[in-house]
């Protein structure tokens, strides 16, 4: 890549024509752009769920005469979910501070923590549909529902990524150690997290608890 | 690739520019996870007992609550300031709520008109 760049710019000195990209480009060091990155597509990854919350919006009102959010929803079942996303996200922090204290084996108990309460959110979400798909309210059966399990489980995919994500991550901070790639990726996947978790305020206030107001 | 052993005096001199996190502290994390925890009991605890018994004056408080915690898992756990990453972050973020604003904002109120004037009376003599 350097050597293309040089052959360019020597190509361009020789026929004096303007340049018209940064010629002399200040270095990077490797990964400094990574956070920043992220950070976008999580950004982007927002405004796929504002479309996904702007479609149950419009459509979450529509039964077509089949169950509707009151007789489907149980808080109690949604407020034990909710706790476990939210420990999720403390042990996901604990996790971060033993990463900068360099404590590999209390960072990776953590993270193992921060996956289980992540499957067991994960467990009780597909406890709920199954039992939603068992009593007839599929996602074929209305609007409302096919927009709910579209928007509740694109959620749950993410949070099935984020713990495939952090399998991969113990495995990589077991084999390799808190190497500064590691670090980047771990702050990375705690970003995604954090972020899953906010999305999900959302859904537990506008899907959930509205469901049953509505 | 060749340039990253130049990048490695400019590594030093920012610092903790480029790890583009500021340190996290345990004051913090439990801070958030506290306000977390207060700020989603409360809501789930209005609708359950219907304590405000009012829908309105509930759905208003609930999506006030979400707001107030949204804002406190962007600080205490996304570690979000106007400075990270020089400014950056922050533009990316407000530019993506005003898109996120007009969105939801946009699709419901021109969709609940429609569903108002269009569903209930529709009278065939009056369309073009």
């Amino acid at each position: 890549m350097t050597t293309t760049t040089a052959a360019s710019a020597s190509l361009t000195e020789a026929k004096e024509t303007p340049v018209f990209y940064v010629a002399d480009e200040h270095d990077h060091p490797e990964g400094s752009s990574t956070m920043l990155g992220f950070w976008l597509y999580l950004m982007s990854d927002c405004l796929i769920f504002a479309v996904l919350f702007a479609t149950y919006g419009v459509l979450g009102g529509s039964y077509a005469a089949g169950p509707s959010p009151k007789e489907l929803f149980d808080l109690p079942l949604v407020a034990v979910n909710t706790s476990m996303l939210l420990l999720s996200s403390i042990t996901y922090g604990f996790a971060v501070l033993e990463m900068q204290k360099k404590n590999v084996n209390a960072m990776l108990l953590w993270l193992v923590v921060t996956g289980l309460f992540g499957a067991a959110f994960l467990g009780i979400e597909l406890y709920e549909f199954a039992h939603m798909i068992h009593e007839g309210a599929t996602p074929q059966r209305s609007a409302f529902l096919s927009s709910f399990f579209t928007l509740v489980g694109t959620h749950g995919l993410h949070v099935t990524f984020g713990i495939i994500w952090m399998i991969t991550l113990i495995t990589q901070v077991w084999r390799f150690g808190l190497i500064e790639a590691n670090k980047r990726r771990l702050l990375c996947l705690s970003m995604f997290w954090h972020f899953l978790d906010v999305v999900w305020i959302g859904v537990f206030t506008f899907v959930y608890l509205m469901g049953v107001l509505r | 690739m060749s340039t990253h052993e130049h990048g490695h005096g400019s590594h030093d001199a920012h610092g903790h520019h480029d790890s583009g996190h500021p340190e996290s502290t345990l004051r913090g994390y439990l801070i958030g996870f506290g306000l977390s925890v207060v700020l989603t009991a409360i809501p789930f605890w209005l609708v359950m007992t219907g304590k405000l018994g009012n829908n309105e004056l509930t759905t208003v408080a609930i999506l006030a609550l979400a707001a107030v915690q949204i804002v406190v898992h962007m600080v205490y756990f996304l570690h979000m300031s106007p400075s990270s990453e020089g400014g950056w972050t922050m533009l990316a973020l407000i530019f993506t709520v005003v898109m996120v604003v007009i969105t939801l904002a946009g699709s419901l109120w021109v969709m609940y008109h429609m569903n108002t004037n269009m569903m209930p009376g529709m009278d065939p003599s009056q369309l073009p």
